[in-house]
């Protein structure tokens, strides 16, 4: 089991910092269903809770998701199942259970870059950006590849669009991690197709995505397009899967998530 | 009949579904020691040196024990009856430690962080060597599992260190080679059912303290309270009469409480410290450090005639026990015993078994004991045959199952009670719409469903063996007291013999006290396994019950001045047949109970059977398989059973769903796995997946009453029986979706596509 | 460190260490009710509500807690009672070890969901694990209870 020998709850991001960039074992706290399974000492821990970072509002382009918003409310919030065909709620539904969902954290589960994550294959087929408190805004692509630092996610910027998009997910058993997870989305004629669970952590098939983009896809092209994806894509092995599976699964996958945003009118 | 057949409300279910404080933890003393395990980090090594002064000097430890502290008698954490045919080989904590997991040192601390920290501090030096890890491979395998001289065990059960063989098994009869000959069409295929956790909600645990003449409580979460009490009394070389064992309410068990796990620390703790001590397993000590069901090999070869008559039977089976031989022989055994008796048209079978020591944890009782296995195997290479001849499935099983009055050639010439399997299976095939969906359709461009079945049995009770006692007393206030050592881990076995004490005695349940699960009070029983509390406590039960009726008349009748054939039961009172004179049982409690020359009246049972009657089920698994991904979606599963005449029919609903949602995560989800280190890698329940509400589809259940002449009103046994199906009949149903034969458990999605690819 | 809460609507101040969890805070002030049964997260049965929603209580510290409002089944004894009557009617409580966090679910789905649906029922209860009963009966008795069929 993890240990904290001093817990703060600061009453800014400042102050939140300072004592993370303090000593090397000072850690932010999500929901802790992540950090309780470790054996991790933290010297402080740092609850974010005063910060009023639990939100998910609207603005004129952006929908904004606080840190501390959990995956229950990412799942049930109205916003999120009107926009983006409720991508967002349906990539987070089958993760353990609503109790679970409604400790776990936004912040947490996006900083954290998981292999596994069902919601960062999801945010990363949207228009995401990720703000962190010290290295800034920034595409969440860009955060993904970017080497670990310490920092703190403070909020997430999803731009409001027309993009039509959804989510698969294929898990050997309910509330297990996936096997592999897919997002794609539409905007106008630009596709993107994300492939998560590889085990490695999401990434965009980007020619993939761009071949979708030029073509009026037929179901013929589709098919080649969901191999070129499972191609250019890296798949790695683990206890839930082997690359070759997954690499079939990807190409079931995207195929089926293409049909799936295909007939929707994003414009 | 009042209360017997009726779904009546278990005794203890609002106080556990309410969460009221009556589960071991809740019942242990706030000061208690925690006891928690220092385990091996190897598969196989000698401890060379163990360093305990930095955590014995810690404030707050105890004591800190190891091998050279604890008695050196061996024993078995087997809950079986004396003499065990288990073989003894472990010590409480031993120079050896034969998988990673197995007991390096106890330490006792005033709480839980203190006891971890000076886990910490233990410095243990080891010598590592080879470890046994694939059970193919352990038969003459350049390591011995267990070298030392002095493991013995009761019985001659084919052990054989040297070869890492813990016990082996052959049956015989008739000339199966000669047969095979003689048979129209031969089948023949190799099964591995797997390693399945018993995941039970809670964890192991038990608790410990010395009451006012010095004696060992034991407060422990087990199915086998007298077995307990048993082994401590061997492990600690105490005299059993020094020991109490006391089962509370206890959260699950599914015969992974039939050994022994953390009592005999928590026990010994108390023993040197005189305090008290309790220890509970985490949910990681409980997937990797007690036991799991015996991962199989069994090679099954059939044989028929062209009728599809079974003609011969050759089953060859290693199984892997893993470090220790708890259960190793008579799992083996049941393998045979729960499977070839299905069919008795058969001239010849054999039945040639290994059970093989591995650097692994060990394997114990699961729920199905042997029977699962079996099934798994016997009933797929019967859909195998069914299919080369050309007959439906559930044909063939028609023209080959037993009937009543007939024997089968393992059987020494016991004849079936009673069975209505062939009802189960006509009605199974009527529920699952057999006619219309076998063997497959298309259901879309890339999902086809599919239909498959299998048939099980299993026994009730150990025949000879497994013996019950059972005492009904009639208290000074008119009211019943009912003492059993039967075990309820939520099965509901309280409240079944509840039910069958007052059906006899024509009383409401109400005025029955339930006391149960404690040695020194309860009457011996060996406790929850082998199916056996309704069919043998049962039994108890009902002569206890009316043995006392019998007395009530007498007494009542004496009482009241007439002869002991003019008075009956009525209500809570005795009267004369001409109903003008009546004594009502307190007035009769009175009676006895008050002044000189009394008796209280008692009544008292011993019954063990000779035969164990088999219940039956028939199972029916409709699937869908997604032919791009090899998903399989469990649709619909069917179960009939024939379980004798159901005394509960809620509570054997339920038996039955959960017996069978087990089978469904065996069949394809559940697996425990091992790293090339031997290290257990599926020990949380985010690596070990049981179904949840999402995975099991829809079960159906439903009953084809048979009447057992040797059980209580009819009844026969429910428990294990309902596990067997799932593995055969969702394997059956897979192959006939898509053709893919898979013989490993559990069938993943993976698998599937794999299998399909070929 | 003190905390303050309410628990089952009583106003409680309570020391705590900073890595206790809420789980065992609880079961150490008497609340026996609380059943854990992993420490991955992956169970249910430590489930009670955190102002009004249901949480796994061993998965929140208990500093997290602090002014928050906590319900555990002692604090509902009638809506408790009147499922668990239903749930033990249908023989659904086996061991009875997940009972108390799945009734805490099963109330929490009851207040959240209007009219839900086989569907909705059994993915708002997927959290909690049982493994003696295999689920037919808890959902017998859900219907039952909220008088859909
Ligand atoms: C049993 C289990 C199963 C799961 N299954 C899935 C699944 O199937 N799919 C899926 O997508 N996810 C899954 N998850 C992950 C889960 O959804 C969460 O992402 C995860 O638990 C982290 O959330 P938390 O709030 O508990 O974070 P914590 O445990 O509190 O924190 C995790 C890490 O994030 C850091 N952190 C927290 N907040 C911030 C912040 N604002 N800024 C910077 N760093 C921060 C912490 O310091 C810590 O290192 C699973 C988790 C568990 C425990
Ligand atoms: S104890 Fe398992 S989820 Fe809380
Ligand atoms: S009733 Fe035993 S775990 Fe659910």
């Amino acid at each position: 089991m993890f240990t904290i020998i001093d817990l703060i709850q600061p009453d800014n991001l400042n102050e939140a910092y300072q004592i993370l960039s303090d000593k090397r074992n000072n850690t932010i706290l999500g929901g802790c269903a992540f950090l309780k399974m470790g054996k991790k000492r933290i010297n402080t821990g740092i609850d974010l809770t005063n910060l009023k970072l639990n939100y998910i509002q609207e603005s004129d382009d952006f929908i904004e998701i606080g840190a501390m918003t959990s995956l229950r409310e990412l799942e049930t919030h109205p916003l999120l199942k009107e926009y983006y065909k409720g991508v967002l709620p349906q990539s987070v539904r089958d993760i353990i259970g609503v109790q679970f969902r409604n400790g776990v954290t936004v912040g947490a589960s996006v900083y954290s870059k998981y292999g596994f994550s069902d919601l960062i294959t999801a945010l990363l087929c949207l228009d995401t950006e990720v703000e962190l408190f010290k290295a800034g805004r920034m595409p969440l692509a860009d955060f993904l590849t970017m080497p670990k630092a310490k920092d703190i996610l403070v909020r997430l910027w999803i731009k409001k669009t027309l993009r039509q998009a959804t989510y698969l997910s294929f898990r050997s058993s309910a509330s297990d991690y996936s096997v592999l997870n897919v997002a794609v989305s539409k905007l106008d004629n630009h596709w993107t197709i994300a492939v998560g669970a590889r085990p490695s952590k999401a990434a965009i098939a980007i020619s993939a995505s761009a071949m979708l983009s030029q073509e009026v896809p037929t179901l013929e092209k589709i098919e080649e397009i969901a191999q070129k994806a499972s191609e250019e894509l890296s798949f790695g092995t683990n206890q839930r899967g082997s690359a070759t599976y997954r690499k079939a699964l990807c190409k079931t996958l995207v195929k089926r998530g293409i049909m799936e945003v295909l007939p929707c009118k994003s414009n | 009949m009042k209360s017997v057949g009726h779904s009546i409300r278990k005794i203890d279910g609002m106080a556990i579904a309410t969460g009221k404080p009556v589960y071991t933890e809740d019942l242990a003393m706030d000061n208690a020691l925690v006891v928690k395990i220092l385990r091996s980090p190897h598969a196989y090594a000698k401890i060379r040196s163990i360093d305990l002064s930095k955590a014995e000097s810690l404030e707050g430890v105890e004591c800190i024990l190891t091998y050279q502290d604890v008695p050196n008698a061996r024993f078995t954490l087997a809950g079986q009856s004396y003499p065990e045919p288990s073989p003894y080989d472990r010590l409480i904590l031993d120079q050896i430690v034969r998988y990673v997991g197995d007991e390096v040192a106890i330490i006792a601390a005033v709480d839980e962080k203190t006891a971890l920290l000076a886990m910490k501090k233990i410095k243990v030096e080891y010598e590592v060597m080879e470890p046994v890890l694939d059970f193919e491979q352990a038969i003459g395998h350049s390591s011995v599992v267990h070298p030392e001289e002095d493991s013995s065990c009761n019985f001659e059960i084919g052990l054989n260190k040297e070869k890492n063989i813990a016990s082996s098994y052959h049956e015989e009869v008739g000339d199966v080679e000669e047969e095979f000959k003689r048979c129209a069409v031969v089948v023949e295929d190799v099964y591995y059912p797997q390693a399945q956790a018993h995941t039970m909600m809670e964890t192991y645990r038990a608790f410990s303290y010395l009451d006012h003449t010095g004696r060992l409580i034991v407060v422990s979460s087990t199915q086998v309270p007298f077995h307990i009490r048993r082994q401590l009394a061997r492990a600690l070389q105490i005299p059993a009469s020094k020991i109490r064992v006391i089962k509370p309410r206890i959260g699950g068990g599914f015969g992974g409480k039939q050994t022994g796990a953390g009592d005999v620390f928590a026990a010994l703790v108390t023993l040197k410290t005189g305090k008290p001590a309790l220890i509970i397993y985490d949910r990681k000590e409980t997937f990797s450090c007690t036991t799991s069901r015996h991962a199989m090999r069994l090679r099954v070869k059939l044989g028929a005639d062209q009728d599809g008559i079974i003609r011969a039977i050759d089953m060859q089976v290693l199984s892997d026990t893993g470090a220790y031989g708890e259960h190793a022989p008579t799992v083996l055994g049941c393998v045979g015993h729960y499977t070839l008796p299905l069919y008795n048209k058969t001239r010849a079978v054999r039945f040639d078994g290994y059970a093989v020591y591995t650097n692994k944890m060990p394997a114990g009782a699961f729920r199905g004991y042997g029977a699962t296995q079996g099934t798994f195997a016997l009933e797929s290479i019967v859909n195998k045959l069914a299919e080369r001849l050309k007959l439906d499935p559930t044909e063939i099983r028609l023209k080959n199952i037993s009937k009543v009055g007939e024997t089968f050639l393992t059987g020494q010439g016991v004849m079936l009670g009673s069975t209505s399997l062939d009802q189960c299976i006509l009605r199974g095939k009527e529920l699952i719409g057999w006619d219309e969906k076998f063997p497959r359709r298309e259901v879309g461009p890339n999902k086809v469903r599919a239909v498959g079945m299998a048939i099980t049995m299993q026994g009730s009770g150990i025949a000879n063996i497994g013996t019950a006692s059972a005492e009904i007393r009639l208290n000074d206030d008119g009211n019943f007291t009912l003492l059993t050592g039967a075990t309820d881990m939520g099965t509901g076995c309280d409240t079944i013999l509840s039910q069958m004490a007052a059906e006899i005695l024509e009383i409401p349940m109400e005025i029955i006290i339930v006391n149960a699960g404690d040695t020194d009070t309860s009457p011996y029983d060996p406790g929850s396994y082998a199916s056996s509390t309704t069919y043998v406590a049962g039994t108890a039960v009902v002569k206890a019950a009316e043995e006392l009726k019998s007395k009530i008349l007498a007494q009542s009748a004496a009482f009241l001045g007439v002869t002991r054939g003019d008075v009956e039961l009525n209500g809570l009172a005795v009267r004369t047949l001409s109903g003008n004179q009546e004594i009502s049982f307190a007035k009769l409690a009175e009676l006895t109970i008050l002044g000189t020359g009394k008796l209280q009246l008692v009544g008292y049972a011993t019954h063990g059977s000779e035969v164990s009657p088999p219940p039956y089920v028939a199972g029916f698994a409709e699937v869908e398989v997604d032919r791009e991904t090899g998903k399989v979606e469990l649709i619909d599963y069917v179960a009939v059973i024939d379980c004798g005449t159901v005394i509960n029919p809620n509570l054997a609903r339920i038996q039955a769903e959960g017996g069978i949602a087990q089978g469904i995560g065996m069949a394809l989800y559940e697996q425990v796995r091992y790293d090339e280190l031997g290290k257990m890698a599926t020990n949380t329940f985010m690596q070990y997946k049981i179904p949840t509400r999402k995975d099991v589809g829809k079960v159906r259940i439903e009953f084809e009453a048979s009447y057992e002449p040797t059980g209580p009103f009819g009844a026969k046994s429910i428990g294990e029986v309902v596990a067997n199906t799932p593995p055969p009949a969702i394997s059956h149903a897979i192959y006939n979706a898509v053709g893919v034969r898979e013989n490993h458990l559990p069938i993943t999605p993976e698998k599937v596509f794999l299998g399909m690819q070929k | 460190m003190q905390i303050e809460l309410t628990i089952n609507e009583k106003a409680v101040k309570w020391e705590v260490a900073f890595d206790e969890l809420l789980a065992d805070t609880l079961r150490s002030h008497g609340f026996l009710s609380i059943k854990t049964a992993c420490d991955t997260s992956c169970c249910g049965l430590c489930t009670v509500w955190i102002d009004g929603k249901s949480r796994l209580s061993c998965s929140i510290l208990s500093l997290q807690a602090h002014g928050k409002k906590i319900t555990t089944i002692e604090g509902l004894p009638k809506e408790a009672e009147e499922f668990a009557q239903i749930l033990s009617a249908e023989g659904a409580e086996q061991c009875g070890f997940c009972s108390p966090g799945f009734i805490m679910s099963v109330l929490a789905m009851k207040n959240e969901l209007v009219n839900p649906s086989e569907e909705e029922i059994i993915h708002y209860l997927t959290g909690n694990l049982c493994r003696c009963t295999g689920y037919m009966g808890q959902l017998r008795a859900i219907k039952t209870f909220l008088g859909v069929v």
